[in-house]
């Protein structure tokens, strides 16, 4: 009887441990696509400015009221724009900057087949 | 001829690059958030510095009135230089000034509006500066301009004799 208490204190105890870390866990993962507007360069997790400490209380607080990682980034974005996002989504601004790596694959591509493979 | 193409397309390639760095060259690297903004003022309850008082959002902005949230601090310099046009806006009956202590001393900050005048009709508190960042604010002193619980204006930095000219404009 006593070991079977003994082990349920444990497990309570690793399990309260492991809920803990998986909220800072996340906390720390949208922190680090956030960008600080005062140390600019620096994302909000890296920096320990007045900003960005505020900032780590927001999104504590926002998770705490239940929004999720995608809500709280559009939180954000309204209030800062794309730039605030380390990881801005596809729209007017940015779809060069997404599509051009995949254009410019394909053209190599494209000179690499006709230059070596279609000669011989 | 096709040798001719290539250097004229090299050269065309160069250019381009030549022209966008140049432009870059002469652009900001200091990112500053959009200034007109028609957005909603956030839902938020404060306290206030002067009183114990609570007070939410709705209670402090009424519609069909133009105020003027100046976020603020006793420790920050260019708020000292721009609160004789605070002061001077007071004395206008169509525009009421709110403001928000922005990470401060409650006695320091109190003891700057002893010194230099208090232009505010309230003063909200914001102790750990979350409030400003429902704001869209990334530090002081910074000035908004409110109408119909909407953000119209928005003004990053001390504002100026030339603001104060905007300002009064926008309230005709």
């Amino acid at each position: 009887m006593r070991i079977f208490t003994k082990s349920i204190i444990i497990f309570l105890l690793l399990t309260i441990n492991n809920l803990n870390a998986n909220e800072n866990s996340e906390r720390n993962e949208i922190t680090k696509n956030l960008r600080c507007l005062i140390c600019q360069g620096q994302s909000v997790y890296d920096s320990d400015s007045d900003f960005a400490n505020s900032m780590k209380i927001l999104v504590d607080k926002k998770l705490d009221d239940g929004l999720s990682k995608k809500e709280i980034y559009i939180y954000f974005k309204e209030k800062y724009g794309d730039w605030i996002l380390y990881d801005p989504g596809i729209n007017k601004n940015t779809y060069l900057l997404w599509l051009l790596p995949i254009l410019i694959f394909l053209f190599g591509g494209a000179i690499i087949v006709k230059s070596f493979i279609l000669k011989k | 001829m096709k040798n001719k193409l290539i250097s004229y397309s090299i050269i065309l390639i160069f250019l381009t690059i030549f022209a966008v760095f140049y432009k870059s060259l002469k652009d900001t690297n200091i990112y500053i958030p959009e200034t007109k903004i028609n957005n909603d003022i956030p839902i938020f309850s404060a306290e206030l510095l002067l009183s114990k008082e609570n007070l939410t959002s709705t209670e402090i902005f009424e519609m069909d009135k133009f105020y003027l949230l100046n976020i603020w601090a006793s420790w920050c310099a260019p708020c000292r230089d721009e609160h004789p046009i605070l002061m001077s806006l007071s004395k206008n009956n169509q525009l009421k000034i709110i403001g928000m202590n922005y990470k401060d001393n409650k006695k320091n900050a109190k003891s700057f509006l002893d010194e230099l005048g208090n232009p505010y009709e309230k003063i909200i508190v914001d102790k750990n500066g979350t409030n400003s960042i429902e704001w869209g604010a990334f530090g002081v002193p910074e000035t908004f301009i409110i109408y119909n619980n909407k953000i119209i204006k928005k003004y990053i930095g001390p504002i100026n004799r030339e603001f104060l000219i905007e300002i009064q404009k926008i309230i005709k």
